[in-house]
């Protein structure tokens, strides 16, 4: 067990092998049967996909229709399959810290070493934040936003395809980690001086580096391209204040992203410099200051919680009025409590350090900054609740996990306040309830929206509905299996455990532990159900299908396409004359057209977005293992095929009237019936 | 059906006005629109990504600001700062960005020649820049003012090592452009390469301003 306690990867760049870097073969995880289990089971997964991908000769099929594709419809559902792949790998992080506290609380030593521990809260956060909510929200906006606009696609087509393969390239290399060395043993912030080279001086902490940069710039460039769509390709007639809730929460939201993501870059790459070239930014020498770091880190970290739960809020704007038969309460006060949320997440980071000791008046003002900003998120919640007040509310399995956001989310939301007081702060700074506070919002919150947000938009994506028994089991698993596993955490907090231990003196804690434990296994029995229930759906797909495009009575204009929606959304541009376009529309009784299509613009699929991301995560794995030819090769590719890239004049092209309307007159299009509603 | 009809809903909250059938709900002949703005969209993209990249440039401010004071007994600026040859090159650049300008008055002018000429002339003063820049940062690494000495020396280098390198980035596109311009002469495309050419350039001269006054001008008058 010693050896476990030593960082992989630790050779000195002076020492390191010009050919293979810092490359050894103890890098493998033979020393932890439990990694190597994992390491052999995952490859031998690997292989079995491949070779079924193989068998059924679909690589040519994902290659030309999807890895290579710029619709965004595509995009999305790739950006959703990422974030369920890694939220597997998260949970399982997950799952192995409840087991190992459980036991740990009960006097056992556990089964994971400290160090390993360690790596395994850092990946889990990492992981979770960056490569499964990212991902999701990032994918419902991807998705949704165009067809709700009345846009074919977004602005920047090619972009969008390259902007989610590196978010994949970040995702690898942090896969890569789980087996090849070591990943950062720092916390998911990675904190200096304890991140610095002096205190961590494995490649744990350059995996992380690099997974985030790369990642973190597609993430710019993804906020870059969505604001540009929705502010010059709306439908005519959709003026600001028609836009859908959600266009405006996904403005609000990639807005916050431009606005963050560079000091999140920059920040890594100060850090990336100290623990590369020496500097001293955040060193506790030579006139470093770690401090500045944790401010740094916090003015992206803060509005990124707002990046996480905004689209979120969209999604529950859109299902409460179609599930309610009404339309939203208060759009005009849901829009500013957005837009007031946006310019308020700025001014609050220093609440996630109270104890840093700024005085009284620094930490008076960030503590009320950081109550008042809890109102505009009342409002919205009254909004909701005053939706559903007198309508139909039809209990569909989107509309239970909305509710249940409202419960659990609310019970978070107050927490929060209770933390935003600083001298709470100072008795619950990085104690179990402050684990329990995020996990509350950001459980109940972002991943029941999630959730809410597959159940109801899933008809649209695929042609048909998914399974209702499963979709319900899933949601009750979650939903009690949350309140078993963090409920017990806030007591725990109160009683003084701090976050991250993974070893304790005392067992009167386990009682706790083991409750979160079968909570944890509650959500694990949830998360079962929620595959279960996509492979059911699958399998019943011609008993669950979607005639109609509109299988919900939705009210905006992603129903009023066919489902899943033609490759350029709409056969001709739509006109918006009210708030809910496609609910005026149905009382109009719109009939779809079948003449008079036009030749139809269309960017043309690349394969420029995959290169450069092989190219980026070859450079960030030669990076972290200091291959210095290798990552000098890559990032000269790299420039050399973005230049090539630009030689390309030749990206677009129009779809011919006759292709338009051949798949127009196939369209199995019916208005849905006035008494299903 | 119609959804104002439901029992469910509440008299002050009407679904809106209703309305007889007959109304347009698409749009034709407008193809053409929606080449345009996919145009006028290229810009504003570029204009968001410029202030994004102004907040990287924020962030090394503002670390300057933090820790440019902190010397650790290594050199201050008024030791190592040649302040002749900085305002040197900032004329560099400012010409830069004033050539740049006929540059792309004669684009507009469709003037294929003149704009690839001024564009040379705008790639040299921003290699004469550079070279300076160069030449600045080997003599200091020559007296031992490395990055590895100081918070300050550290934070001086990534400023002022970033601005550089994104003068190294627009040199590189300059060049590429030309070729490009040779290619296929003042094209659409083409025409808004330097468009957003030209934004990136001056940005770069904005931030130069800045770091000429905050972190060399400042340092050695104050």
């Amino acid at each position: 067990m010693q050896t476990d306690l030593t960082a992989r990867g630790t050779q000195g760049a002076a020492t390191a092998d010009p050919l293979w870097g810092k490359l050894t073969w103890d890098i493998f995880p033979f020393y932890d049967p439990l990694v190597f289990g994992t390491f052999i089971g995952t490859v031998l997964l690997a292989l079995a996909v491949a070779g079924l991908i193989t068998y059924y000769k679909l690589w040519g099929y994902l290659w030309n229709e999807w890895f290579t594709s710029i619709d965004h419809k595509k995009i999305g559902i790739m950006y959703m399959v990422l974030g369920t792949i890694m939220l597997l790998r998260g949970f399982s992080d997950a799952i192995l810290m409840r087991g190992h506290q459980a036991l740990a609380s009960a006097g056992h030593v556990g089964y994971l070493p400290s160090y390993h521990y360690d790596q395994v809260f850092t990946a889990h956060g990492v992981i979770m934040i960056f490569f499964v909510a990212m991902p999701y929200v990032t994918g419902f906006m991807n998705y949704l936003m165009p067809l709700k606009i009345g846009a074919r696609d977004v602005a920047f087509p090619f972009l969008n395809n390259l902007s989610f393969w590196l978010t994949v390239s970040g995702a690898i290399l942090i896969m890569i980690s789980l087996f090849v060395g070591e990943f950062a043993a720092t916390g998911w912030l990675a904190f200096p001086p304890l991140s610095g080279l002096t205190f961590s001086p494995g490649v744990g902490m350059d995996y992380y580096l690099w997974a985030l940069n790369i990642a973190g710039i597609g993430t710019t460039l993804s906020g870059i391209n969505l604001i540009v769509t929705i502010v010059k390709m709306r439908a005519p007639g959709m003026t600001w204040m028609k836009m859908p809730i959600f266009v405006w929460t996904t403005l609000c939201t990639n807005v916050l992203i431009v606005a963050t993501f560079p000091v999140l870059t920059a920040t890594l790459a100060l850090l990336t410099a100290d623990r590369y070239l020496g500097t001293h930014f955040f060193t506790n020498d030579m006139g470093g200051d770690p401090m500045m770091y944790i401010n740094l880190i916090w003015i992206w970290g803060h509005p990124e919680v707002y990046i996480l739960i905004l689209p979120i809020f969209g999604i529950f704007s859109e299902i409460v009025p179609t599930f309610t038969g009404k339309r939203l309460f208060g759009y005009t006060s849901m829009v500013y409590a957005t837009c007031v949320i946006v310019v308020l997440s700025y001014i609050v980071w220093l609440h996630h350090f109270f104890t840093m000791g700024a005085g009284a008046n620094v930490n008076s003002f960030f503590g009320i900054t950081t109550m008042i900003i809890s109102i505009p998120t009342g409002a919205k919640l009254f909004n909701w609740l005053f939706t559903m007040y007198k309508g139909r509310v039809r209990l569909d399995v989107p509309m239970l996990w909305v509710i249940g956001f409202m419960l659990t989310f609310v019970i978070g939301g107050m927490t929060g306040v209770l933390l935003a007081v600083p001298p709470a702060d100072y008795v619950l700074h990085n104690s179990l309830f402050l684990v329990a506070h995020f996990h509350n919002v950001i459980i109940g919150g972002v991943v029941f929206g999630v959730f809410a947000g597959i159940n109801y938009w899933w008809p649209k994506a695929f042609g048909f509905r998914l399974c209702e028994f499963w979709g319900k089991v899933s949601f009750w698993c979650w939903f009690i299996g949350f309140y078993f596993a963090f409920m017990p955490l806030y007591v725990l907090g109160l009683m003084g455990v701090t976050r991250r231990l993974s070893q304790f003196e005392d067992t009167i804690y386990a009682g706790y532990f083991f409750t979160a434990l079968i909570g944890a296994l509650l959500i694990a029995a949830g998360l079962a159900a929620f595959i279960i229930q996509i492979v059911q759906s699958i399998r019943k797909r011609e008993a669950l299908k979607d005639t109609t495009g509109d299988p919900w009575n939705g009210r905006t204009l992603e129903w009023s396409t066919t489902s899943p929606p033609p490759y350029y959304n709409f056969a001709l541009p739509v006109r918006v004359y009210e708030r809910d376009a496609w609910d005026h529309m149905k009382r109009c009784n719109y009939t779809p057209p079948t003449e008079g299509f036009e030749p139809i613009h269309m960017p043309r699929y690349t394969a420029t977005g995959v290169v450069l991301a092989a190219i980026a995560t070859v450079m960030g794995f030669a990076l972290v293992w200091h291959i210095w030819w290798l990552a000098i090769a890559t990032f000269v590719a790299s420039v050399g095929y973005t230049i090539f890239h630009t030689f390309n004049y030749d990206r677009d092209y129009f779809v011919p009237v006759s292709e338009v309307a051949d798949i127009e007159s196939g369209r199995m299009f019916a208005l849905p019936e006035a008494g299903k509603a | 059906m119609s959804a104002t009809t439901m029992p469910g809903d509440h008299v002050d909250m009407p679904n809106g006005p209703e309305v007889v059938s007959g109304i347009d709900f698409h749009v034709s002949g407008h193809a053409h629109d929606a080449d345009h703005s996919h145009d006028t969209g290229t810009m504003l993209g570029f204009w968001l990504y410029l202030m994004s990249d102004c907040l990287i440039f924020g962030v090394l401010f503002a670390v300057h600001a933090v820790v440019g004071q902190n010397f650790a007994g290594g050199p201050a600026p008024a030791d190592i700062f040649e302040i002749d040859m900085i305002l040197l090159s900032t004329f560099m650049l400012l010409f830069s960005s004033i050539t740049y300008g006929f540059a792309v008055i004669n684009m507009q002018q469709r003037k294929l020649r003149n704009t690839a000429l001024w564009l040379i002339v705008t790639g040299v003063f921003g290699a004469a820049f550079l070279g300076l820049e160069v030449r600045e940062f080997l003599h200091l690494w020559s007296i031992g003012a490395v990055p590895m000495e100081s918070a300050f020396l550290s934070s001086f280098w990534l400023l002022v090592g970033t601005h550089g390198l994104h003068v190294t980035v627009g040199t590189i596109w300059l060049c590429v452009l030309l070729v490009q311009l040779y290619m296929h002469g003042i094209t659409d495309a083409n025409e808004r390469r330097v468009m957003c050419l030209s934004l990136f350039w001056h940005f770069l001269d904005l931030i130069w301003i800045g770091v000429f006054s905050f972190v060399y001008l400042a340092a050695v008058l104050l």
